[in-house]
């Protein structure tokens, strides 16, 4: 007999089963949310219309502009120019999928538009207990409110779009337990790359972690999303955290959340989900916040983070000798006084409000190395808005940093924002792979705490260091 | 609807050893403005086969002849990164048939799969043998599930529903939309 301790994984895959799973075929998983964007869609509608199918369920599908939208700073009104006659064709190309078949478009007119992930959580649309999906593999960002969001390929997008099903096999569960507290200047960015560097760029293929632990639990809704954002590097299908009260305080009042008493009811349904105490998780990892600290990668994956202060591998060939030998670092040193070209805060890892602050309060009174660019994306229009009304666009900008429309920008590189061959960038984003930023480009993620201070020190920096010093004045 | 059945590939092999390779290796993100499909052969690893002026470089792929050698043997965790589907497609443009790898990541097997390119993960002996063997004749049986190349004999466990869509061309959009009553009863028993 089946255990009746289940996990919250658990929980929300039962209650979406259309079909069950049998041997020969997958299950028939039901989907309440389908995100999509102007660059993983066309295909899918062409296919729709090739087989003269409609879609679904409109109401259910929401879509927005961000991959290959320009950031440059436009006047209002003014038309985004792009940085080619494709992604411009791309973007019409949702726009006219999205008016003939009846889907919401958060457009170039709309204050709603922003980078997928960010905008989901912001408006509302995802929710605890959801199955969310989107053609981006970053979707797992939505978990953080305790729901089972993941990336699906093109012809998975066209599958939901015309059946709001997806063909799923059960995958494995991995508890990720962070105890203890985080040390003040490290954050969610910190942890999660901590949490990569534990489990290895392949380490949890083929399973959904739940984030659990006093030290996620302490988190807010901003910093789980960071977290959950990148359980993709590690390969998870999914990365999730049960909601609590931050999260239902989080959504009150949002705009297609419920309203009233139907929010009410909706807590009381979303306050049940969490894993049973008995529940088992088929692999369990344990990490202790209190001894993390600011961290760098030196590779070209994900998974090649260390402390800030640590040093690289020792000489020794093989992989980590190649991605040394990418990045242009030297074996067994450290990363601190590494000067760097130019600096990214934003994406959908660490462009929202708080990421903004985060950035905003190292660069308060101080300035931007000379020859350095640095350049903040808000991650929505949403969060522009927010950050411009406390003026932390003045701050950015009188530091010397372009305040740019919201948009995925430096993280793809795709839309006209990237850096130049051989240049070092110190990225919020949530990839460092060989080109990801540009032909050539060589990519350090960070916190955008890390950031900020590589902007102001022109070089790799502990950005404790900067913030001690404030704190001292 | 059908699609073409496959049950049987056998080729010369191309090796690409590096581990990790991610789908912006495979396919860079500035080719992903495609609206349409059939086209990315030029992109696929752009950058490891071309200088910043267009030139070619020296790297392997530009002397590989994918009519001859159409079975791309690769390091660990292949495929890993961004859920493009784009990757897949650039593969199969370029003229890949089938990726043997000791490990590919979760949404490139599924792409892989909607689009009939094969993808065998092998044991890690068998994939390392292989990786010494680059231009080895390989017979991939889908039906079977085994790689034979020389004296080297490994196997592979397709998801079996993919596995019959290979080797039935079965449409899975096809499969979906015929249980459009079930869908429509967990509609209506949500509604209640
Ligand atoms: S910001 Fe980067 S990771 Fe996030 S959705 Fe955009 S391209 Fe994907």
């Amino acid at each position: 007999m089946a255990s009746p301790s289940r996990t919250l994984f658990d929980k929300i895959w039962d209650t979406h089963l259309a079909a069950p799973e049998k041997t020969e075929a997958p299950g028939l998983l039901y989907v309440d949310l389908h995100l999509i964007h102007e660059v993983t869609s066309p295909q899918a509608f062409s296919e729709l219309e090739k087989r003269g199918l409609k879609v679904r369920r409109p109401d259910l599908t929401f879509a927005t502009l961000d991959h290959a939208t320009p950031t440059t700073p436009r006047a209002p009104g003014s038309l985004p120019i792009y940085i080619n006659d494709a992604a411009k064709k791309q973007v019409e190309r949702l726009e006219d999928n999205c008016r003939r078949h009846d889907i919401r478009l958060a457009g170039w007119s709309s204050e709603d538009r922003g980078i997928v992930h960010v905008i989901g959580p912001e408006l509302g649309l995802t929710q605890p207990g959801m199955t969310i999906v989107c053609g981006d593999s970053h979707t797992a960002t939505h978990g953080a409110f305790g729901s089972l969001a993941f990336g699906i390929g093109t012809t998975e997008v066209g599958h939901v779009l015309a059946t709001q099903c997806l063909l799923q096999r059960k995958p494995k569960t991995m508890r990720v337990t962070v105890d203890g507290k985080l040390p003040r200047g490290v954050g969610a960015k910190d942890m999660i790359l901590a949490i990569i560097a534990e489990l290895g760029a392949g380490g949890a293929a083929g399973h959904v972690i739940e984030y659990a632990g006093e030290a996620i639990e302490a988190l807010s809704m901003e910093a789980r999303m960071t977290v959950c954002n990148m359980s993709i590097e590690a390969g998870a299908r999914a990365g999730l955290v049960a909601p609590d009260a931050t999260t239902f305080d989080w959504l009150r009042g949002r705009k297609y959340a419920p309203k009233g008493a139907a929010f009410e009811a909706a807590k009381q349904r979303w306050s049940k989900l969490k894993s049973d105490p008995g529940a088992v998780f088929d692999t369990e990892v344990r990490l202790d916040a209190s001894r993390m600290a600011p961290m760098v990668t030196w590779g070209d994956s994900p998974d090649t983070a260390v402390p800030v202060s640590a040093t690289t591998p020792a000489a020794a060939p093989g992989k980590a000798a190649e991605a040394l030998a990418y990045m242009g670092f030297r074996p067994g040193h450290t990363l601190l006084g590494e000067p760097v070209d130019a600096v990214f805060v934003g994406s959908c890892t660490n462009a929202r409000l708080s990421d903004l602050r985060e950035a905003a309060e190292i660069m308060a009174g101080r300035h931007v190395k000379s020859g350095v660019r640095m350049l903040v994306v808000p991650g929505s229009e949403a969060v522009k808005r927010a950050a411009e009304a406390e003026g932390l666009d003045a701050i950015f900008k009188t530091a010397g940093a372009e305040w740019r429309e919201p948009g995925c920008s430096m993280c793809i590189a795709m839309n006209g924002d990237s850096g130049k061959p051989g240049e070092l960038v110190v990225s919020t984003s949530n990839r460092n792979f060989a080109g990801r930023q540009g032909k050539g480009v060589r990519t350090v993620l960070a916190s955008p705490a890390t950031a900020a201070a590589a902007a102001v020190c022109g070089a790799i920096a502990d950005p404790r260091r900067i913030l001690e010093a404030s704190y001292a004045q | 609807m059908l699609n073409e059945p496959i049950t049987r590939i056998a080729s010369r092999s191309f090796t690409l050893r590096d581990a990790n390779i991610d789908t912006d290796q495979i396919i860079p993100a500035r080719f992903l403005t495609t609206t349409e499909r059939g086209k990315l052969g030029e992109a696929c690893f752009c950058d490891w086969r071309f200088n910043e002026d267009g030139s070619k470089t020296a790297h392997p792929l530009n002397g590989v002849d994918p009519d001859a050698a159409s079975i791309l043997v690769a390091g660990d965790n292949f495929g890993c990164g961004s859920s493009r589907e784009h990757a897949p497609w650039a593969l199969m443009d370029f003229g890949f048939q089938a990726v043997i790898t000791s490990r590919a990541a979760d949404i490139f097997k599924s792409n892989a799969a909607k689009n009939g390119l094969v993808v065998c993960e092998i044991d890690e002996a068998s994939h390392a043998a292989l990786l010494d063997r680059a231009g080895e004749e390989v017979e991939i049986d889908v039906i079977g599930q085994t790689v034979t190349a020389g004296n080297i004999r490994a196997e592979f466990k397709l998801e079996p529903f993919a596995r019959t869509c290979l080797i039935e061309g079965v449409d899975p959009m096809g499969y979906i939309l015929a249980q459009d009553e079930a869908i429509t009863r967990f509609e209506e028993a949500r509604a209640a």
